[in-house]
């Protein structure tokens, strides 16, 4: 039995166990996303896919790549909010991404009018270009059964590295490369381009 | 002979009680001491082998019973020891006193008079708890138990009508009554989101699937708080009793305790309690013979704040990092291991056990329509008395800081308290008649949160202090979402440069364009309540800000880089106290010749601040230092001075 919504004034059906992604997708309506794929499970990490929803008379934004499809709700994907939380997500990534953008980052920078170095100034951090969305990470784990990269740190120490232990089981399958939406990882194989996790502790990296 | 412990019905439940009744109503007297940690670290296990060396040299080992029991909320005046059946309270209690104790009120009857407390507003000495203005006004059933059990004895606890509140819902009531009972008493969340506990208890039992859970979250991390760890560590028994009726009436074969790495004692004393409930036939296979079969298991924090909340505590459960997951589909329908999960706060259980036996009927009399039963509070701060209180819900913030807490410390002005922990906002003078409940915290952009409540005087700088949580918040966010993490970092920075005086007026813009984007768009509440402190502050505060921002002042006077130390020259009794106690040579001046501080030396540490006794010393912030006397000046002697 198909779930019933609206999107955007559009009416669409959707399945028993999809997202509001998902149904959005149907339709052809475009919701920007950072740390979601198609093959691996929802994190709702970046937060970049943010929509309105309408729920018994009360508006909420939720992440559109985790919440489920439901009955009756009724959707909004882009209005001035939306594009204002948008906006401001990316200049807060920016932080991390530095000045020298590429991918699927510099498309949606210029779409939502993004000011990229806006808070450049205020905080002055060593651009990683790693916008820490897990994809990478998921991708390992999730697609390729090994873990050789994943999260170290909390907070704004938050960082991936390669565990140096697995850094000889990388099969080099290329896939982490091909998923970073900003660029970062630039090549694979021999010369990891994570630094190891000792390189990391002791301030090498 | 070994006792055969276990209880395999109702009635023997009941036997066992009249039974330890019976032993317990002796004439010996009781000395109870509080060896909760609060106490412990006042040296009150030192008062404790003091006592009872103290009684075996008097032969009376056998004649006293002493019992270490749980936290009575009053830590400052700790070490606490009572003295029963005369219920007489003494506190700050070394090991020297215990010779006068003992041969003076448990052999003569007589009271240690400096040993009581002593009302520092009206100097009247209280002999027993409810005397003391601090307790008088509280009330307290989930609280008053820890000075009559020795958390380390179920049997303590099945005395004082332990485990009836079970034997009653699984023989007279079935897992829906009691989920009714519930419901009916309105008990809501204590962990601060205030989500009915009936409803959450309904959505597990109704969720597809055999095998559920139920989880106590003791992972209590806001600075200041200890409300959980006293409940866990002073009466450990009501909240696996609790819990274990969770588990009947949601329909789950096991529990998890989840505790805080910080809290090691209430640890030992939940695990201690389940060997002990397991023992008696109150936990385990076929409980009470009601073929009801229920395990509880222990799990260990690894020091994380947002491992409290309850997706993230439910990772860490799995074994995975305690980072929160996005939950659309609530974690009491999909929770550990994607099983149904039914997690609420120590105090929440601790309050299902009071309610199935006294009745729903009992628990909506105390507080107000919204929010039934009473709240714990840890109130810190400025206050004249610091500690745990428990209060009906719907009590003025005015009684509490002023009649419990005793008003402000050094007859210093009220400016704002905090409620909530660290994401909950400030409230300003103009709402200290505001009725304490969840609804009513929440209209003026604060929150019930846990239950911890930080209250400021005049001398704190409200910009200050939102930087303080906001670096506090800093430290403890997952990093997992951009909102949270990005959004700390920059008004960290931004909040951290207003304090320096570094701020421009643009900053305003910046910060609420960030805190709406954080409440709006993070994925876990650490994310989107994280705001408040800066949010409250700048709402009520607002020239405060301003005088930041334009005229580089800190009204407070406690911004270190808007503040200069300056010596009056005409208080300055040359004592020379300031020069011996300044850490860098920054005040010259010598034997009769007045003071002066050299500003670019000065390290603003304010150790000369509070060494003199003249008040010579001032703060000025936002104005130009008075230049220094000429050299040599001679001091203007002051009549009766030293």
């Amino acid at each position: 039995m198909g779930l019933k919504l609206r999107i955007d004034d559009k009416d669409v059906e959707a399945m028993e166990g999809e997202t509001i992604l998902d149904a959005a997708r149907k339709l052809g309506i475009e919701i920007p996303t950072l740390c979601y794929h198609e093959g691996l499970e929802p994190y709702g990490a970046c937060r970049i896919c943010s929509v309105e929803i309408e729920k018994n008379g009360r508006k909420k934004i939720v992440a559109a790549c985790c919440y489920p499809a439901e009955e009756g709700l009724n959707v909004k994907t882009r209005t001035p909010r939306i594009d204002r939380i948008r906006r401001i997500i990316i200049e807060l990534a920016a932080i991390n991404v530095g000045e020298d953008l590429s991918g699927k980052f510099l498309e949606l920078a210029a779409e939502y009018k993004a000011d990229t170095s806006r808070f450049l100034h205020k905080v002055k951090v060593e651009p990683s270009k790693c916008i820490l969305c897990g994809l990478c990470v998921r991708r390992c784990v999730e697609a390729c059964w090994d873990s050789v990269i994943g999260f170290v740190g909390r907070g704004v120490n938050r960082r991936i590295v390669m565990y140096p232990e697995k850094a000889s089981v990388c099969s080099t399958c290329d896939h982490c490369h091909g998923i970073c939406p900003t660029g970062r990882i630039t090549s694979i194989g021999p010369d990891p381009p994570f630094p190891s996790i000792y390189d990391v502790l002791a301030g090498r990296e | 002979m070994e006792e055969i412990k276990r209880i395999g019905s109702p009635k023997d439940l009941e036997n066992l009680r009249r039974r330890l009744k019976l032993k317990k109503r002796t004439d010996k007297p009781v000395i109870s001491i509080c060896v909760s940690t609060g106490c412990a670290a006042l040296g009150s296990m030192k008062v404790l082998e003091a006592i009872k060396a103290e009684l075996e040299k008097q032969g009376l080992a056998e004649a006293v019973n002493v019992k270490e029991t749980g936290c009575l909320g009053f830590c400052e005046q700790g070490p606490r020891l009572s003295i029963h059946p005369k219920d007489i309270c003494y506190f700050k209690v070394k090991p020297e006193d215990a010779q006068e104790i003992v041969s003076k009120t448990v052999v003569k009857g007589e009271v240690v008079e400096r040993l009581l407390y002593k009302d520092p507003a009206t100097g009247k000495v209280a002999r027993r708890l409810d005397e003391i203005p601090f307790y008088r006004h509280q009330v307290r059933p989930l609280l008053a138990n820890n000075e009559r059990i020795d958390p380390k004895s179920i049997e303590d606890y099945i005395a004082l009508g332990g485990y009836e509140a079970l034997a009653k819902a699984l023989f007279k009531m079935t897992p829906e009554d009691v989920i009714e009972e519930i419901k009916r008493a309105n008990l809501r969340g204590r962990g601060g989101g205030g989500f009915p506990t009936g409803i959450k208890w309904e959505t597990t039992r109704k969720a597809p699937g055999h095998v559920k859970y139920v989880i106590v979250n003791c992972d209590e991390g806001d600075p200041g708080a200890f409300m959980d760890r006293s409940l866990m560590e002073g009466n450990p028994h009501s909240v696996l009793e609790g819990l274990i009726i969770g588990g009947y009436a949601v329909g789950a074969g096991e529990g998890f305790v989840y505790v805080r790495e910080e809290y090691p004692l209430a640890a030992e004393n939940i695990t201690n309690a389940i060997r002990q409930a397991e023992e008696y036939g109150l936990l385990g296979e076929n409980i009470l013979g009601s073929g009801f079969n229920f395990k509880v298991r222990v799990h260990r924090g690894a020091g994380a704040f947002v491992s409290g909340e309850s997706s993230a505590l439910m990772n860490a459960i799995e074994g995975c990092i305690g980072e929160p997951r996005p939950k659309y589909v609530h974690t009491a329908v999909k929770g550990v291991w994607g099983k149904p999960s039914c997690l609420n706060n120590v105090k929440t259980w601790a309050n299902v056990p009071l309610i199935i036996l006294k009745g729903a009927e009992w628990f909506r009399k105390i507080g107000t329509e919204g929010s039934s039963g009473t709240a714990i509070f840890s109130l810190v701060g400025k206050v004249n008395n610091t500690g745990l209180v428990e209060v009906p819900m719907g009590i003025t913030l005015r009684d509490l800081i002023y009649k419990i807490g005793g008003g402000i410390k050094d007859g210093k002005k009220f400016k704002a308290v905090q409620t909530g922990g660290p994401s909950g906002g400030f409230i300003p003078e103009q709402y200290l008649d505001l009725p304490v409940d969840f609804d009513e915290l929440y209209k003026v952009g604060s929150m019930m949160g846990s239950g911890g409540m930080v209250v400021m005087d005049e001398d704190t700088c409200m910009v200050d202090a939102a930087r303080f949580f906001i670096d506090f918040l800093l430290e403890e966010s997952c990093g997992k979402c951009i909102p949270c993490r990005e959004g700390l970092r920059l008004l960290s920075r931004i909040l951290n440069e207003i304090c320096e005086g570094k701020g421009v007026e643009e900053d305003i813009t910046i910060i609420e364009e960030i805190a709406e984007t954080m409440r709006d768009a993070s994925l876990c509440a650490l994310g989107t309540t994280a705001a408040n402190p800066v949010l409250t502050s700048l709402k009520y505060f607002r020239d405060e800000w301003d005088q930041h921002l334009k005229a580089k002042r800190c009204p407070a006077k406690a911004c270190k880089a808007l503040i200069n130390y300056y010596i009056d020259p005409e208080k300055c009794q040359a004592c020379q106290l300031c020069r011996r106690e300044c850490p860098t040579g920054a005040i010259q001046g010598g034997v009769d010749q007045v003071h002066w501080i050299e500003q670019d030396k000065c390290v603003k540490c304010g150790s000369c601040y509070e060494a003199c006794r003249f008040n010579a010393i001032v703060k000025i912030s936002g104005e130009p230092i008075p230049p220094p006397p000429p050299k040599g000046t001679k001091p203007v002697r002051r009549r009766g001075g030293r």
